[in-house]
């Protein structure tokens, strides 16, 4: 059996009237990459804001590392999401700081994570180098192409070395070539630092490329799980309706 | 009917949203006061706020103080008692234009920038991305900010009061002959800490209102380019009228109690 990294279980959250999540289960196995697809407004945001606690759920149990987050005070709460890393959807630059600041925001506080022997300076840098682009160190995030920003947001998500990663919608709104960069970034990243990932995505190629398990998340509930394979073959109708085009 | 309705679900609102406002300065007082504190952040906040209006506040002031010593001459003149033009005017810059002019300024300039700014952080997830590093953003946006105008905006009006004490002297000076000395000896026999003391404690109000109403509108913007803009336009409009109720309840305690 392997060990599981997150799991939630029967998580629920509506906003007023508008139910978005019934039910939703999850788990997460260390060193794998699971894919969550769903509709545009299906609530996978909703969810993910969920599990790092920036959304409150309305029930059910949300544990990382064994750790119940609906419990853990905000202390405890700011050390666990020490060791998540997390793409935004829409990369979430800081746009009133450099590249290198963005960097090296994550560390102002938890310097001390990783090893010390480098300075904030170095760490950024290397963390640039990884995703290609240290000559944009001093620019401002305004200043890039949207692949660009999401490389870089990459590498800010990276830069406390997280044994989790949670992606957002990795390649929405880039071209393909950039999406396929960008797909590739996540393999490099998940060989070297062994970490294991939730992606979100509606991006087909990307499920394929990088998914060991997938999960359908249809009418607020894991409609349905299954290897790529598995599921791109599934005669369901709401299943199918993901794969064709 | 409609009307009815429509003005008791306007008014249902307007006291969830000063409930909202309450609960997010009770929050900055239990923050502000906590470890760890966010220097750098803050001074660069009120380096920015400085920078950004004292040219505006400047002129603002310098035109102030033309413009009420011109307008106010023909009538003193009247009454052949030119000679209390310093006192008059600069009574009344320190005690009331001033703080309430150069806050409606800052209110537009610092107030809608600050409502703008967490705006479309909030929008862009910039707000949420900060707080999964670690970061808590309500400590490192909303407190430096609040703490900046407060701290600055009493800066702001001292400095644009003199401006227009001085405006107002060039007027005397080439109108009516008076030397700067006289002007300004005149000014300071007038003024006592009475007048400048309960101006001064108002303008730090005037500051913590701009930074509060900027901030919370921008910290619970709503989705969309279009709330950025709500939340920036809502920061100048709420907060004008709160600084008009704040100056109405300092005017009357200071009455009270001078
Ligand atoms: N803060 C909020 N307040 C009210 N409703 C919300 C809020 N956030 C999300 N919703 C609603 O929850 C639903 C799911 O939103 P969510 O952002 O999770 O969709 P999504 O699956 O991520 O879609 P997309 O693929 O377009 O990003 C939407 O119907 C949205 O209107
Ligand atoms: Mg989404």
């Amino acid at each position: 059996m392997r060990e599981v990294i997150l799991e939630i279980k029967d998580l629920k959250k509506s906003f007023g009237e508008h139910q978005v999540l019934n039910g939703f289960n999850l788990k997460l196995y260390k060193g794998e990459n699971l894919v969550v697809m769903g509709k545009s407004g299906s609530g996978k945001s909703v969810m993910i804001k969920c599990l790092v606690g920036l959304m409150a759920a309305s029930s059910g149990s949300i544990k990382i590392k064994d750790l119940d987050i609906t419990s853990l005070g905000q202390k405890e709460l700011d050390v666990l999401r020490t060791e998540i890393g997390f793409l935004f959807q829409g990369s979430a630059l800081y746009d009133s700081m450099t590249v290198r600041e963005n960097l090296a925001f994550p560390l102002r506080r938890n310097r001390d994570k990783i090893n010390t022997s480098q300075t904030t300076e170095e760490i950024v840098l290397e963390a640039l180098k990884n995703v290609g682009l240290e000559h944009t160190i001093d620019l401002m995030p305004s200043e890039l192409s949207g692949g660009m920003q999401r490389r870089v947001a990459l590498a800010r998500a990276l830069i406390l070395k997280p044994k989790i990663i949670l992606y957002d919608e990795p390649t929405t709104g880039l071209d393909p070539i950039t999406s396929k960069e960008i797909i590739q970034l996540m393999g490099t990243i998940q060989e070297t630092y062994k970490t294991s990932s939730l992606i979100i995505t509606h991006d087909v190629d990307c499920a394929r490329v990088i998914s060991n398990r997938m999960i359908l998340l249809i009418d607020g509930t894991n409609y349905i799980e299954g290897t790529f394979e598995e599921l791109s073959k599934s005669g369901d109708p709401k299943v199918k309706a993901f794969f064709k085009n | 009917m409609n009307g009815i309705k429509s003005i008791s679900v306007k008014t249902k609102h307007f006291f969830e949203e000063i409930g909202d406002m309450s609960y997010f300065a009770i929050r900055f007082f239990k923050e502000v006061f906590s470890a760890p504190f966010e220097w750098k952040e803050l001074i660069r906040q009120c380096y920015q706020m400085g920078n950004r209006s004292f040219i505006l506040v400047g002129v603002t002031g310098f035109i102030l103080g033309l413009v009420f010593t011109l307008q106010s001459r023909p009538t003193l003149l009247q009454f052949g008692a030119v000679s209390w033009m310093p006192s008059m005017v600069s009574l009344s810059i320190i005690r009331e234009i001033g703080p309430v002019i150069i806050a409606l300024i800052c209110a537009g300039r610092i107030g809608s920038g600050i409502g703008a700014e967490l705006g479309s952080m909030k929008v862009t997830e910039q707000i949420d991305a900060m707080e999964v590093s670690g970061t808590n953003p309500f400590k490192y946006l909303v407190v430096t900010r609040i703490v900046a105008t407060t701290l600055m905006l009493p800066l702001l009006i001292i400095m644009g009061d003199a401006i227009a004490l001085f405006g107002s002297a060039i007027i005397e000076n080439l109108k009516g002959d008076v030397s700067y000395i006289l002007y300004f000896n005149k000014v300071f026999d007038a003024l006592k800490f009475s007048d400048i003391i309960p101006a001064t404690i108002k303008s730090f109000f005037f500051g913590f209102a701009i930074g509060l109403v900027g901030c919370y509108k921008g910290f619970n913007c709503s989705k969309g380019t279009v709330g950025v803009g709500e939340a920036s336009n809502a920061a100048v409009v709420y907060t004008s009228m709160l600084l008009f109720i704040i100056d109405f309840i300092a005017v009357f305690l200071t009455d009270i109690f001078y």
